[in-house]
């Protein structure tokens, strides 16, 4: 700090605080709707400090659900949920990284075409061609299928384009030298690029695990089973139940449950998260 | 575009290299696009045996009709709304955070979480605070003389998805907000310190100035989210209602294609967002190319 304001250092803090009540008030809110029991909704305010049902509401969600609402119990979901962030990280990431390999480390014809192929991707997100989309899986069988869920959303310009970034820093000697050991393009792969790019993986793992998990129209649109389900998607159909005043506890459990794995990714794994974000939209 | 200088001289690796990810682009990108554009020309009888080729009726119909129109209006509101309150937000706790030395860290990691909670989710929250009969922000509103539902009130559910929207976006541009305060030169800052610049002349003539590559990208990066990523917040929350208040371009696509089956019309308008982003990613790529290192 360069002067030593009191006053600027206080509002500083000041500011800083309200910002966290702001992102936090309203998970707190939800939080504390999640431990009470269901009459505790009818007295006209929601309650403002946990109640005493908190086991019993999340245990009742994973284990029963709430099957007049069409929601499996939460386990199912959650474990949809987590295949299905994970397959997409895992895949777009290796999809990514073996076609960056191919545009940088060889020349070949129609490299620029290939590129810019992969390029447009950028510029198709799900939410414009839903409908085609969707015959296209329809067609290939794929609804209400763990397939169906992960491979349409799996090509990725991004995670390429990151890559590409990073083998262009590769040093051109690392590959002469290791040509002139002897190594063939895929044990240059497997035993010099890989190992470099360990981080950039990581970092890119927490973002695409991220992306996957909130996903939401696209399994809306795919799964009517109630077993492929996944929880962010089912959330809403608990909320949605007709006319009635939804069960606020049950459904804040979900919505806590459904935030946990993320958020936790986030927290924990802080550093790579920023380096995976602010790398990627560069 | 580059190359490394040596490459490997395998004639068929490349292209099995390329296969996974061409064939699911083709297949669930490319085809399916070209899929909307081809039925936005078209137009399907009620009953779905035939189509016929209408060239740009769809388009024509589209743009006469008030509803996309006034759509098209909501969304610009909804969209701008949500960068100028997100952005101006981050912007502030950025630079508070950029201030703080040793509690920098903890209050970096209790604002960015809510970048990983899902859109829906959002919407459900604020769809709690904000639920006319139990919620406890009518309820505050109502201590002050405002009554709120946004079940009725049109304006009161386009406030409401604004706030939620850009409650989620918060996290997201501040970490890039950080990242761009904190690669404003310290000699620039200490330098108008000593000729007498106080904090806040400091930041409106060195800080704000050079963050400007900064904004510019989040600008468009906020204006992409708010079109394109808020499909679950608005269907959580208000569904496009009451009476379209806030269907935005997305929103509309989906239900006049899936719940309305107009086929036809719903292709023109993905055709119509597909331009749209084509036209925002080119000027961000065109900003790309074109930042300015201080």
């Amino acid at each position: 700090m360069i002067e030593n304001r009191p006053f600027l250092a206080f509002l500083t803090h000041l500011v800083l605080i309200l910002g966290v009540v702001i992102v936090v008030f309203p998970v707190y809110l939800a939080f504390v709707a999640s431990t009470h029991g269901s009459g505790d909704f009818m007295r006209g305010l929601v309650p403002l400090l946990p109640g005493p049902h908190m086991i019993e509401n999340y245990s009742f969600m994973l284990n029963e659900g709430i099957s007049t609402a069409g929601a499996p119990p939460l386990s199912i979901m959650l474990l949809n949920s987590l295949v299905m962030a994970i397959s997409i990280a895992v895949g777009k990431i290796i999809i990514s990284i073996l076609s960056a390999y191919a545009i940088v480390f060889f020349k070949f014809p129609f490299r620029l075409l290939a590129f810019w192929t992969i390029f447009i991707t950028l510029m198709l997100p799900v939410e414009v061609r839903i409908i085609p989309t969707f015959k296209v899986v329809a067609d290939l069988g794929m609804l209400n299928s763990y397939p169906g869920l992960i491979i349409p959303l799996i090509a990725s310009a991004t995670a390429t384009f990151l890559f590409r970034q990073f083998f262009l820093t590769v040093p051109d000697e690392l590959m002469e030298a290791a040509r002139v050991d002897g190594a063939g393009p895929m044990k240059f792969f497997r035993d010099i690029l890989l190992p470099l790019s360990r981080t950039n993986i990581a970092a890119l793992f927490v973002i695409l695990f991220i992306y996957g998990w909130v996903q939401y129209l696209w399994p809306l649109l795919v799964t009517t089973d109630s077993r492929y389900y996944t929880i962010v998607m089912g959330i809403k159909r608990l909320a949605a139940t007709a006319d009635a005043e939804p069960q606020w506890n049950f459904v804040m459990a979900a919505v806590i449950l459904a935030m946990l794995p993320p958020v936790l990714v986030v927290i924990l794994m802080q550093r790579l998260f920023v380096k995976g974000l602010v790398e990627t939209e560069k | 575009m580059q190359a490394k200088r040596t490459v490997f001289p395998n004639k068929g690796l490349p292209y099995l290299l390329l296969v996974p990810q061409l064939a699911v682009t083709l297949i669930f990108f490319i085809w399916p696009a070209l899929q909307a554009v081809k039925s936005s020309f078209e137009r399907e009888d009620p009953f779905g045996f035939k189509t016929t080729f209408v060239w740009f009726e769809n388009y024509r119909r589209l743009f006469i009709d008030p509803l996309y129109l006034s759509t098209v209006s909501k969304t610009a509101i909804f969209a701008v709304s949500v960068t100028a309150l997100s952005m101006s937000l981050s912007l502030i706790l950025a630079v508070a955070v950029n201030r703080v030395l040793r509690t920098n860290r903890l209050y970096t990691t209790l604002l960015v979480w809510p970048y990983a909670v899902a859109p829906v989710v959002v919407g459900i929250l604020w769809w709690f605070m904000f639920n006319p009969t139990i919620g406890i922000a009518p309820y505050m509103l109502r201590a002050v003389g405002i009554s709120w539902n946004h079940r009725v009130d049109g304006v009161d559910a386009m406030v409401l998805i604004i706030i939620a929207a850009s409650w989620k976006q918060i996290s997201y541009n501040f970490l890039f907000f950080v990242a761009g305060l904190q690669s404003v030169p310290q000699s620039l800052i200490e330098a108008a310190a000593i000729d007498g610049a106080g904090p806040f002349k400091r930041f409106w003539t060195i800080v704000f100035p050079l963050l400007a590559p900064t904004t510019f990208f989040l600008l468009i990066v906020n204006i992409n989210y708010a079109m394109f990523d808020t499909f679950g917040i608005i269907d959580a929350t208000t569904q496009g209602g009451p009476a379209q208040a806030t269907n935005t371009l997305v929103y509309k696509v989906y239900t006049d294609g899936f719940i309305g089956l107009n086929i036809g019309s719903s292709s023109a308008q993905s055709v119509v967002l597909m331009i749209i982003v084509i036209a925002l990613t080119a000027i961000q790529f065109r900003y790309v190319e074109r930042r300015i290192q201080y």
